[in-house]
């Protein structure tokens, strides 16, 4: 995959590194698809949140897989084991804490990595396929959060798998035997809990490898950049150390310290309270809620009267994304030289989090009808506003090159 | 740096979303709690005596299912002063050699001792409500310890043209407002053994604290902890910074 010109480490030269290579050329793939591997010279801070997204996946599953030594997947004891593990196994209210919180911050990370792609037109030729491994493992990490949500076995992890497995039942003809199928029954008990358990502990592996197909793909073209513009020659790329290592491991310090907040000084905020009492199928929540990185897709799907139209729009909302590069008809791909592009972005960022205050109301009134509306506006973005000023908009001149506006800026 | 600012708010406003749910109801009152903030740290002598309150008062009816004699080291006790207040109770263990349940003094491992055999004996006494079990109430309800200060002083006569059904009470702040629970505490319901004048106010403060210790026993610890972390990742990202400055300089 090298296909600039690489000039090996001096480590490289080691005879024990040599005899390694020679039978697995690992070291060779780190020095060149980390060490020397070129990037854009030109990157932001934005750029940051792709290995925070990393680091965040490692922390899960670590925290994680310690969790499961201590829990029990069971209608009868889960409440209990996740009770024990506050309470009595060392530093467990630490790994829950880190593993129940470090859900809203991979997905927050998430977010603005994929709202950072969006700006950017990081998604464009040649990145689709990089970008729709980004949306598999968006829609792998949903399915990983909902079902972990659900283990702890609390009020709102019954109602929410009850209310969500029971989506499916909108499906004509075979949805209410679909939803039997998932339940392993006639509604959400222990089997649903320990095939859950079972898959949630799967998944995020299923993450780690489309992770890796994911680098794979962006090491073919390298990173976009805030330019938005293809690297001319070698003056407009830097090694990836020391430059990106020291200002990833410095996003990362600044990441911890707002991960860390919430770990030890305010646990409980990100969560629902209903979610400290047992689950119990005879009593319902006033108000069921999902956890708020589901709030905006929640409000499409309660914005629609019908329950088949709301599903359909819900995963509308996901699906639409896989078409972007083809609904966006802007040979340019930076939002930087995109005047009119840019205040369509900024609406469309009002939008989708109008959607997750709408999804946190009970679906009556204002919130219902600006949920609508925002509905509207979320798929008009995606089916009017983006095919229509790639016609329409003037972009700005571009840069000759990458170098040229940085060297330009520096000297002054 | 405008782009961190950016992010900062980006990420504020994302999790106010999540805040944005819990403004709903009575308005909870927030209270002054030597536990709250960065070095919070729980007010012994009010975790003691908001142990008696429990003790007297709510365990008539209520469970604490998640709490162990042992969990009362965190309020101050000490173990021989545990093993005597686990020893006031008793506990069902067995079967001995004969294949006979029987009863013994309770030891620290042992749980609290649970008002009512099963759930539905609860609800036989108690007009058919169930009163919760309170390990975690100060977690599971909006407004934590603050909601529970807010119900025990809520009890009120009911506005006008509203009628109380038979068998519940008026309160300010329960949801729908008809609480089955009587007031549980009048003035003088229990004499603390340090003196302190056992109002409704004062009793309610104090058994919200030890209900507070019994949802979050590792508040503590938590909080030690996070303080060292936080210093921590603060040099960290200091230096960081400064090495990220350092190396980039070469660049332009």
């Amino acid at each position: 995959m090298a296909k600039y010109d690489y000039v090996p480490s001096p480590f490289m030269s080691n005879p024990i590194v040599k005899w390694v290579d020679h039978r697995l050329p690992i070291f060779e793939m780190v020095d060149q698809q980390l060490i020397k591997y070129p990037a854009p010279r030109n990157l932001n801070y934005w750029w940051n949140f792709g290995s925070l997204a990393g680091v965040m996946l490692v922390v899960m599953i670590l925290s994680g897989i310690f969790l499961a030594m201590n829990y029990q997947p069971s209608t009868v004891a889960a409440f209990d084991s996740v009770e024990r593990i506050m309470r009595d196994v060392n530093y467990g209210w630490l790994l829950r804490y880190m593993h129940m919180n470090g859900a809203s911050m991979f997905f927050v990370v998430v977010y603005i990595h994929i709202a950072r792609g969006l700006y950017y037109g990081s998604y464009k030729a040649p990145r689709e396929i990089l970008w729709w491994l980004g949306l598999l493992i968006f829609l792998a990490m949903m399915a990983t959060a909902f079902m972990g949500y659900v283990l702890p076995w609390g009020q709102m992890s019954f109602w929410g798998a009850t209310v969500i497995t029971n989506l499916f039942s909108a499906i004509p003809l075979v949805g209410k035997s679909i939803v039997t199928w998932l339940w392993g029954g006639f509604s959400v008990d222990n089997p649903t809990l320990n095939r859950f358990f079972a898959l949630h502990y799967l998944l995020p592996f299923v993450i780690a490898g489309l992770v890796l197909l994911h680098l794979w793909a962006l090491h073919v073209h390298g990173s976009n950049n805030p330019l938005g513009i293809d690297a001319k020659g070698p003056q407009d790329k830097i090694p990836f150390h020391p430059y990106y290592t020291v200002k990833d491991a410095f996003g990362l310090s600044v990441f911890l310290i707002i991960y860390a907040y919430f770990v030890f000084f305010n646990p409980y905020m990100l969560g629902d309270p209903d979610n400290w009492i047992p689950a119990n199928p005879l009593v319902t929540p006033p108000h069921i809620v999902p956890e708020w990185y589901f709030l905006p897709f929640y409000a499409i799907l309660r914005s629609v009267p019908d329950k088949l139209g709301g599903v359909t729009l819900m995963f509308g909302a996901i699906a639409i994304l896989f078409v972007l590069p083809w609904l966006d008809t802007s040979r340019v791909r930076s939002g930087r030289f995109r005047p009119a592009f840019r205040v369509f972005f900024w609406l469309f960022m009002v939008v989708t989090v109008t959607l997750g205050w709408c999804g946190s109301q009970p679906p009556e009134g204002m919130a219902l009808t600006i949920g609508q509306i925002c509905t509207v506006l979320y798929f008009l973005h995606f089916l009017v506003f983006l095919p229509l000023l790639g016609w329409f908009e003037r972009p700005l001149p571009l840069p000759a090159s990458i170098a040229e506006p940085v060297l330009k800026s520096a000297a002054k | 740096m405008r782009s961190f600012r950016f992010l900062l708010a980006g990420v504020g406003l994302a999790l106010s979303l999540g805040t944005a749910a819990a403004s709903e109801g009575p308005e909870i009152p927030h209270q002054h709690w030597s536990h709250d903030g960065f070095f919070g740290t729980f007010d012994r002598a009010a975790l003691q005596r908001g142990y008696q309150v429990y003790k007297e008062v709510c365990s008539a009816c209520h469970s604490m299912k998640q709490m162990r004699f042992r969990n009362l080291e965190g309020i101050g006790l000490d173990e021989a002063q545990i093993k005597a207040v686990a020893a006031e109770f008793e506990t069902t263990d067995g079967p001995n050699d004969d294949g006979e349940m029987f009863q013994r003094p309770s030891r620290p491992s042992d749980r609290f001792r649970m008002p009512f055999a099963n759930d539905n004996a609860a609800r036989a006494v108690n007009g058919g409500a169930l009163p919760p079990d309170l390990s975690l109430i100060a977690k599971n309800r909006k407004g934590g310890e603050n909601y529970v200060v807010a119900l025990l002083t809520g009890y009120a006569d009911p506005p006008e043209g509203v009628t109380v059904p038979e068998g519940m009470h008026y309160n300010k702040v329960f949801p729908g407002h008809m609480i089955a629970m009587n007031q549980p505490i009048q003035d003088d319901a229990v004499t603390y053994a340090d003196g302190t004048k056992a109002t409704v106010d004062q009793m309610a403060h104090d058994v919200a604290t030890f209900l507070a210790y019994a949802a979050s026993p590792h508040l503590e610890a938590r909080n030690a902890l996070g303080v060292k972390v936080m210093l921590f990742l603060f040099v960290l990202a200091g230096l960081l910074y400064a090495a990220k400055r350092k190396i980039w300089k070469g660049l332009h």
